[in-house]
């Protein structure tokens, strides 16, 4: 049983390594006073992207496009990653849902 | 002011059709409202809680823990719809016979009303626990908080008003289709939260394929629409759906059809009819 189980969480290693594999590439969305920085961003297209987003703002914000296909919550003072594509080439935009008259941003695939 | 307003009403006004569907599709059954006051108080119970605990959510499981979550509680609320479908299949007829012979109220008891009430309850916690974080922040940020807080108790009446806007819409219905109309919809309803789920899943990283974008109508209807969200809540209307996502919602809806099927199926009926 124990082998079993140490097998079974050695394939759930292997299976998850790619992902955390992908999640090296470094891009970062800062949220700062409800703006999004940079406030466009570019990222490799036809593959899967992790963008590390920092919310350093008090309140929390919430991450949206439905280009992207992503909805996320990001409480004040933390950070999440949100995975996306792979995008065909062009723009996608994006908001933060909750302050969305300053924040907005787009991501660049190419 | 109107910025919380809107948001806020976004939110509810999802949670709410689907309130109003359920309500329709229990028209007529004793004891609903208890039950559907209870899934209500429930979510919003689960919402504060949701929210207060938003940080810890997110950094679960290598931070997708919100995903994750989200996948779940849509996930559930399939399998509960589908329980419900099926067993309207089953018993709809005679509930409708009865009906017919004592009016309008049916004995209480015979109907999952849970299942209901736990779709409700999680609607309600999905979408409140977002209204509870937003409206936190407005407190947080202090100073205009009164007029937006205005605003989103504003957007809370204007959804619970589109809930009873749902409901009367649905009850214009003539009593003998309303299980068939309710039906369809539960089943559209439940294959567009699949199709979320899915996407979850795959935001996640516990999907890995089938992440293309199959075709793109934003140019048409965009989800922003209210038009276009209205559609995202009842059918599932995606602009830009991903293969995945498609075959979450065909699928769902296959497997509602044959849990139907199934569920209609009587040895003594068919015997009859042979």
């Amino acid at each position: 049983m124990r082998t079993l189980l140490t097998v079974a969480a050695f394939a759930a290693f292997v299976a998850l390594a790619p992902a955390a594999a992908q999640a090296a590439d470094d891009f970062t969305l800062t949220i700062k006073d409800h703006k999004f920085t940079p406030a466009e961003l570019k990222v490799p297209a036809n593959k899967r992207v992790a963008i590390t987003v920092v919310n350093s703002d008090a309140t929390p914000e919430e991450f949206e496009s439905n280009a992207l296909k992503v909805e996320k919550v990001i409480p004040g003072g933390s950070k999440a990653t949100v995975r996306i594509g792979p995008l065909k080439p062009g723009r996608y935009e994006f908001v933060g849902e909750f302050h969305e008259d300053t924040a907005k941003g787009v991501i660049v695939a190419e | 002011m109107l910025g919380a307003l809107i948001i806020v009403f976004r939110e509810v006004l999802e949670a709410g059709l689907i309130i109003g569907i359920v309500m329709a599709a229990t028209r007529g059954v004793v004891g609903r409202g208890r039950w559907i006051t209870f899934g209500v108080l429930g979510g919003v119970a689960g919402a504060g809680v949701v929210a207060l605990f938003a940080s810890v959510i997110s950094d679960a499981f290598e931070g997708v823990g919100q995903e994750l979550f989200n996948a779940a509680i849509l996930g559930v609320a399939v399998v509960m719809l589908m329980w419900h479908n099926a067993w309207m299949a089953r018993h709809g007829r005679e509930i409708a016979a009865e009906m017919r012979q004592i009016g309008t109220e049916v004995s209480e008891g015979a109907k999952p009303l849970t299942a209901l009430a736990v779709v409700v309850g999680l609607a309600v916690l999905r979408e409140g626990s977002e209204v509870v974080l937003f409206l936190y922040g407005i407190f947080a940020q202090g100073t205009s908080g009164a007029s937006l807080l205005t605003g989103g108790v504003l957007g809370i009446l204007a959804g619970a008003a589109f809930t009873g806007l749902t409901y009367a819409g649905l009850l214009a219905i003539p009593q003998r289709y309303i299980f068939s109309v309710t039906s369809w919809l539960i089943a559209l309803l439940a294959a567009g939260m699949a199709a979320q789920s899915a996407q979850f899943l795959y935001n996640a990283g516990v999907i890995n394929r089938m992440g293309d974008t199959v075709w793109d109508t934003s140019w048409a209807l965009s989800e922003k629409s209210l038009f276009g969200q209205l559609m995202h809540t009842l059918i599932g209307y995606v602009s830009q759906p991903t293969a995945l996502q498609l075959v979450a919602y065909i699928g769902t809806l296959l497997a509602m059809y044959l849990l139907m099927r199934v569920a209609r199926y009587r040895p003594e009926a068919r015997a009859v009819r042979v």
